[in-house]
């Protein structure tokens, strides 16, 4: 139907990529990420002392703490949506 | 003190303002001038639906009773949101690409558009949904009951408020929800509305956390430690409730009917996830970050007894701030309502499409061509259903009394809910996901949930005491809260685990063991590979755009000429000169028509979709491209077919031609063998012409026998001139053969007479008369001229000292066989093929005639039907006559 282009490259995995697009499969892979590490650090305070009422972690350190963590991933996101606003449109195969 | 009179009228005025802002939404969306109504930031807002009063009024009750586990709710659907990148923006790509309506239609499609499944979804989501709609009614009714308490005014009215609500909600959602039938299923209006609804709940809930704070409580700092101080002020979290509700609220998130609504299937662009994946979490933790300070001021500051559900207005209230408990007030309606509207709109066209619907179809098999109605039916069917569903949820509240049993049903409703992940997240992920591992795992799943939580949370005899205390049917191991023995787990904890748990592994076994069919895993590989199959993302705005990516695909059809051509036509059509044309359906269709002609119907019909409707290519069109492609192979099949012949044909030609060039050849040969054998004679006739007319002193003796040479040079050119005349006539098939009936014997008796007359040699001819008594039917002087000259050729050629020749006679079959043999040395063996060719002599020093005689008799032959060959291995050279005894002219 159309005749190949010069530059058109091979379909199929390619060894090296571009830098720019070697960047932004770290970048999705730290999307991929994100929410494990979140979860992980959500899920810390499981590791918190129980039992003598004097070693609990006091509730207004918990707060500062998930809410900390809770902050720090909303930033970490809304970067990442940043740095990735302009994949919208080009190409979409080579990042997924 | 406020009135309950105030309130009212408050309430009313906010209601009409969401009617007024949903109805001037729905113009502006009507009309197209609605770019802005579909930012990002709308989208997020209607995200917000996740927090309802349960959490507007119940996170605070929920923190005060268990400290930070409130948290959880809301940190799993921050955790799905984050991870946006891999699992909502393929749920939002899959649902935009094939149109999904509900969760359960999702499903469906996925698993094959198995209408099993779907109802099963649409079941356990109606029992998963209603208690917790009926949960928002109470939230309503119960802080319609503080300002009534306050109120020494008001009467017993509120009893009914429940009723009202519920059908003011109703009303909204049928009229915003089922306006008309979209075929995206937007509802721009009602998603404004909550929008809006959105930004009231987080301003009341942020009000009263800063009120509390700032004012109550004296700074950040005091409040901390207030915390500290109060009962809540240690860090008592179960570590297995904490972990299990974060799972569940993410998963509730994704499978929630109203948020599938709100996420998936209003959404009107893909990009807004972008902004949605920081945007919602940053929502929810705005939502959540006042609550431990106003549940730990409201536990110091409010009489021991009161309803902690409650701390958000009684806590303005009880410190005189009547406009921030009416803002409050306002925020909890907002909250109830609009997750009332969007479930009820979201069931309904769950119940709609996947229950009434195809009973409705089925039982209207003939008519069901008539599609103007259908779309009414449809219409009517989805309001009937948010009328029911309305009504479920009252009647439920009425039967459960509204007490406790119906605070815990948020959780209970979760994990319900949740039981829909399994099959979820394996179709998006997973090829192997079948319809029958689906509905294996969702119908463990659900029976687990049913009767470890759901039966037992309701409470009061729905699940008889022996069986709790020991197990269905006596078995210890079936017990609700202690399934497998397993005792001393939190009820939501042990439901969580082992439904789920068993749920995945029902999905997961009966999958693999089970074979999908055709549908089903085309629809499978659409869905996991649905980045590959669908258009990037793109919003339903900016048509330019879409021309211009209708040009691209149409240059790679017809070619760039053609389509620049096709697409300047266009363009001047509608009037624009030099720029790309409008995507309009005239245009468009055209375009199709176009596209088919090169690439079939249903292809170009798929391709213009996915370009202008943004929509992926649904089995259907998949399936008509199969059809088409088949047609296209039996077409080519013919194709080839023709060509096969055309190149048979074209064999035969070659083979004509080069038969042809080999008749012309040896038509040239003969020609020039003619004129060789002509010019001999003529030679030899002009030289002793010339000596008779220049020699004067020639005796007489000489003259005559100059003269005999002529005569004979004459004769023999003669003769020769006669033969090739009767060749030529005989080849052309011109000659006209005189049959008549016959004897051999008689044939044979006149050819020997006449090639034995004044001939030079002798010759014995050997022959048995009596055999040769065949009576036969053809042209017999022809075959005694053949007779003639193989007796001739005797005559010349054997070279025996006393020649004979043997001529027997016989018949085989329907034919007569005469065969001539002499007893000379016979033919070479290399001359034998030679012998009956023209101009083919044996030996040059005998040439008595122009070598046309044994030619002259094959074709004679042949002519009468039958043929003379060679006899190799005889005595001496002989030849063989067969001829049919009723002989027919042969062509």
């Amino acid at each position: 139907m159309s005749e190949r282009r010069g530059g058109e490259t091979p379909r199929g995995p390619t060894l090296f990529l571009e830098r720019q697009s070697y960047r932004r499969r770290r970048l999705s892979e730290v999307a991929r990420l994100m929410p494990i590490f979140g979860a992980g650090l959500f899920m810390v305070p499981l590791l918190w002392p129980v039992g003598d009422e004097s070693e609990k972690v006091q509730t207004s350190s918990a707060i500062l703490y998930l809410f900390g963590v809770w902050g720090g991933l909303i930033l970490a996101i809304a970067l990442f949506g940043l740095v990735t606003r302009s994949w919208a449109k080009s190409d979409q195969r080579e990042i997924d | 003190m406020a009135s309950l009179n105030l309130l009212l009228s408050v309430c009313f005025c906010y209601v009409i303002l969401l009617f007024l802002v949903a109805f001037v939404a729905d113009r502006l969306a009507a009309r197209g001038r609605s770019t802005w109504l579909r930012s990002p930031l709308i989208y997020t807002l209607s995200l917000s639906i996740y927090c309802t009063a349960w959490t507007f009024y119940g996170a605070v009750g929920y923190a005060a009773r268990s400290g930070l586990e409130f948290v959880t709710i809301y940190l799993g659907p921050t955790l799905v949101m984050i991870g946006w990148w891999w699992g909502l923006r393929k749920l939002v790509r899959i649902g935009r690409s094939h149109r999904v309506t509900s969760i359960a239609d999702l499903l469906s499609s996925r698993y094959g558009k198995s209408n099993t499944l779907a109802i099963g979804v649409t079941i356990l989501a109606v029992i998963g949904v209603t208690p917790y709609i009926s949960l928002q009614l109470q939230s309503i009714t119960l802080s319609f009951s503080i300002f009534a308490d306050a109120d020494p005014g008001s009467d017993d009215r509120v009893g009914a408020t429940v009723i009202w609500v519920a059908a003011g909600l109703a009303v909204f959602a049928i009229l915003f929800g089922t306006r008309n039938l979209d075929a995206n299923e937007r509802h721009h209006g009602v998603v404004m509305a909550i929008a809006i609804e959105a930004v009231v709940k987080l301003v009341a809930l942020l009000a009263v956390g800063v009120f509390v704070v700032w004012q109550v409580s004296g700074g950040i700092e005091a409040t901390m430690a207030r915390i500290d101080a109060s009962e809540i002020g240690r860090w008592q979290v179960d570590g297995g409730r904490w972990a299990s509700i974060t799972f569940l609220a993410a998963a509730a998130f994704v499978c929630l009917p109203r948020m599938f609504q709100v996420m998936v299937v209003e959404n009107d662009d893909e990009r807004h996830l972008r902004t949605a994946a920081w945007a919602f979490p940053l929502y929810l933790l705005l939502m959540s970050l006042f609550v431990v300070p106003i549940a730990a001021i409201g536990l110091e500051l409010m009489p021991a007894g009161s309803n902690p559900d409650l701390f958000v207005l009684t806590i303005p209230l009880s410190q005189g701030r009547e406009g921030l408990a009416m803002l409050s007030f306002l925020g909890g309606f907002s909250s109830a309502t609009s997750m009332v509207i969007v479930a009820a709109m979201a069931l309904s066209t769950m119940v709609s499409n996947q229950i009434v619907m195809p009973i409705w179809l089925s039982s209207q098999t003939q008519q069901a061509s008539q599609s103007g109605d259908v779309r009414k039916i449809v219409l009517l069917s989805r309001r009937i259903s948010i009328g029911a569903i309305m009504v479920l949820g009252v009647a439920y509240y009425e039967m459960s009394g509204g007490g406790a049993a119906l605070a815990s049903i948020g959780l209970i409703s979760f994990a319900g809910i949740a039981q829909i992940l399994p099959a979820l997240v394996g179709g998006l992920f997973w090829r192997g996901a079948t319809r029958l591992g689906a509905i294996a795992g969702l119908s463990v799943g659900f029976g687990i949930w049913m009767f470890s939580l759901l039966l037992p949370g309701l409470g009061s005899g729905l699940i008889p005491q022996h069986v709790m205390e020991q197990g269905l049917f006596g078995i210890a191991a079936l017990r609700p809260h202690a399934l497998f023995s397993i005792t001393g787990m939190d009820p939501i904890e042990h439901c969580v685990l082992w439904s789920l748990t068993l749920n995945t592994l029902a999905f997961f076994i009966v999958s693999v063991a089970s074979f999908p069919n055709p549908v089903e895993r085309l629809q499978g590989a659409q869905f996991v590979n649905v980045f590959e199959h669908s258009a990037g993302p793109r919003g339903w705005t900016g048509s330019v755009a879409q021309s211009e990516d209708l040009m691209v695909m149409t240059q790679r059809i017809l070619g760039t000429q053609d389509a620049r051509d096709l697409f300047q036509r266009e363009a001047a059509l509608q009037g624009e000169y030099g720029q790309l044309p409008e995507p309009t359906p005239e245009f468009l269709e055209r375009l199709e028509r176009q596209l088919a002609g090169s690439v079939g119907a249903a292809t170009a019909h798929a391709m213009i979709g996915q370009i202008v409707g943004g929509s992926s290519v649904s089995v259907q069109d998949l399936l008509a491209v199969a059809d088409e492609s088949a047609q296209m192979l039996e077409y080519s099949s013919q194709l080839e077919a023709q060509s096969e012949e055309l190149s048979r044909t074209a064999r035969k030609l070659r083979e004509a031609n080069e038969k042809l060039t080999q008749i012309s050849l040896q038509k040239d040969t003969f020609l020039s063998q003619v004129s060789h054998e002509l010019r001999t004679p003529m030679t030899s006739i002009r030289a002793f012409s010339e000596i008779l007319r220049d020699a004067s002193d020639l005796d007489e003796a000489d003259k005559r026998k100059y003269a005999t040479i002529i005569h004979d040079e004459a004769l023999r050119l003669t003769r020769l001139l006669n033969d090739l005349l009767d060749l030529s006539v005989l080849e052309s098939g011109q000659v006209s053969l005189n049959m008549r009936p016959g004897n051999v014997k008689d044939v044979l008796d006149h050819s020997i007479v006449s090639a034995l007359a004044g001939a030079d040699g002798s010759l014995d001819v050997i022959r048995d008369e009596a055999s040769e008594r065949i009576p036969l039917y053809s042209d017999l002087d022809r075959l005694a001229q053949v007779f003639i000259n193989l007796i001739t050729n005797a005559l010349k050629y054997c070279d025996a000292g006393q020649p004979q020749l043997r001529i027997t006679a016989r018949t085989a079959g329907d034919n007569v066989v005469v065969d001539m043999v002499d007893n000379g040395s016979g033919i070479p063996t290399e001359a034998q093929a030679m012998v009956f060719e023209k101009f083919a002599r044996v030996s040059a020093e005998k040439a008595g005639g122009a070598g046309l005689g044994l030619a002259i008799c094959r074709e004679i032959m042949q002519r009468l039907g039958g043929d003379v060959v060679y006899l190799a291995g005889q005595s001496g050279a002989g030849f063989r006559v067969t001829l049919p005894t009723k002989g027919e002219i042969k062509g």
